[in-house]
């Protein structure tokens, strides 16, 4: 196939960045979205130009780091995967692409395609915990019977990898599915409940720190989810919230 | 006030509040109009009473009014926070591959309802605060029928009215089920909300303008 590419160029955070065409032959539908762009920047290199900065880490949609908007859509046209999930053949022959950074005020541009995701880590340093003891007399967490459907959910809200495409889909880059999945998956366990009024409060707080936008319940971030995660736990996350804010 | 427009979830939850005693307020504004279809001395009798009670004029009056200030403003002060939420804009952006128009556009469905307000107001409201405190006609239980039919007879202002019930429908759609969502209902009724706010969304508007064709078609005969 060949490809026509339309991707954004920045050369570092302070340079104003561009959309700069290229095009790329000779790719298979069973090649990787990545491996395009590998493809692509072996030949820049050899042709003495500066390759095309993206990142990536695991490549088997578990580590979260692929952040490309692909044709206006987060991790491209294909649902419930990561970029590094996506095929080429899901594209055809003489297609154009559109490859962008997330965008967000939140998460700012590094260089290229490569955004700065450390607000995520921010919000979870806020709250996103446990506090555990673990000076030796920890107590197994299996010690402690749970509700199966609790646990399933709590397991579903977990498996959110921070990846952000919930912050790209959204119109207002509204970080709440995110940061309701990681209230959530605590929140419903009883190890969770002991710190989890502050949790909520602080984690919300640092939320609103950061810069994201106000949730408008449009469920693009639920539809956009490589994982699945549901509006279920924004609900759940504005209860908790609102207990906790009456609570005092 | 301050600390609540500091937290986003309680900035939303006051847009819901607000929009669910609105939606509240809708359903008796149609169900008093809708009189003047079926029996306009019903129509005149209950209008009376609404402008001349004591507890709707000066405590359920400003209450309403409160809520629409504070349901628009609280609008734009979300639509300005969300648009600086993301400085640089894509260049490619599929927002309908993931939300449908409706839920997308609220501000715009509700800007064309504020603008319809202003028209709205400047018809009925301020004619009859006009009537009452300024001009200080006596009491007359008669007049409100006449009164709306009259309005509804130039071909520009149904039209504008049944235009702006139609943009209404579509802010009902997105806003009315999203209000339980943010005040985190999504439980095993969700499905049963979301289909009555469909239902309502659609009577509601559609019953307005309605009333508003009606009054155009069948001129009071002098």
């Amino acid at each position: 196939m060949k490809i026509y590419l339309k991707i954004w160029r920045q050369k570092d955070a302070s340079s104003k960045g561009k959309m700069v065409d290229y095009t790329v032959e000779g790719i298979e539908g069973d090649m990787s979205f990545l491996e395009m762009l590998d493809i692509l920047n072996e030949e820049l290199i050899s042709q003495g130009e500066e390759p095309i900065e993206f990142d990536h880490d695991c490549r088997e949609g578990i580590c979260g780091t692929c952040s490309l908007q692909i044709n206006g859509r987060p991790h491209g046209p294909d649902t419930r995967i990561t970029a590094c999930q996506l095929h080429m053949r899901s594209f055809k022959d003489g297609d154009t692409i559109t490859i962008e950074p997330f965008r967000a005020k939140a998460f700012p541009v590094v260089k290229d395609l490569i955004i700065d995701r450390s607000a995520f880590d921010r919000i979870q340093q806020a709250g996103g915990y446990i506090s555990v003891n673990t000076s030796g007399n920890t107590v197994d967490a299996n010690a402690i019977p749970i509700e199966k459907d609790k646990a399933d959910h709590s397991f579903n809200a977990a498996t959110c990898i921070g990846c952000g495409a919930c912050v790209a889909a959204c119109k207002n880059a509204s970080a709440m599915l995110f940061t309701s999945a990681k209230v959530s998956q605590f929140a419903l366990l009883p190890q969770g409940r002991v710190e989890a009024a502050d949790r909520v409060l602080n984690m919300v707080r640092q939320m609103d720190i950061e810069g994201f936008g106000n949730c408008t319940n449009t469920g693009a971030c639920e539809v956009e989810c490589p994982k699945g995660i549901s509006l279920e736990n924004i609900a759940r996350m504005n209860r908790e919230y609102l207990s906790a804010s009456i609570k005092g | 006030m301050s600390k609540i427009i500091q937290s986003s979830i309680a900035r939303k939850v006051v847009m819901a509040l607000s929009g669910i005693f609105l939606v509240l307020f809708l359903a008796l504004h149609f169900t008093i109009n809708f009189t003047s279809v079926v029996s306009p001395d019903t129509f005149n009798e209950l209008s009376h009473f609404m402008g001349y009670n004591f507890i709707v004029q000066f405590i359920m009056q400003p209450i309403l009014i409160a809520g629409v200030v504070i349901h628009f403003v609280m609008g734009f002060v979300l639509e300005i926070q969300n648009n600086r939420a993301r400085g640089v804009k894509y260049v490619q952006y599929k927002g309908s591959a993931n939300a449908p128009w409706v839920s997308r556009n609220m501000i715009i469905s509700g800007a064309v309802i504020l603008a319809f307000l202003g028209l709205h107001f400047y018809d009925f409201w301020i004619h009859e605060m006009a009537y009452k405190y300024i001009e200080a006609n006596p009491e007359d239980p008669t007049r409100y029928y006449a009164e709306t039919v009259e309005k509804f007879a130039p071909f520009w202002r149904t039209l504008l009215y049944v235009l702006s019930f139609g943009l209404l429908s579509l802010h009902l759609w997105h806003g009315f089920a999203s209000s339980f969502q943010t005040m985190g209902v999504n439980n095993k009724y969700t499905p049963s909300i979301v289909n009555f706010t469909k239902i309502y969304a659609v009577a509601i508007p559609l019953g307005f303008a309605f009333i508003a064709i009606y009054h155009h078609f069948n001129p009071i005969i002098h």
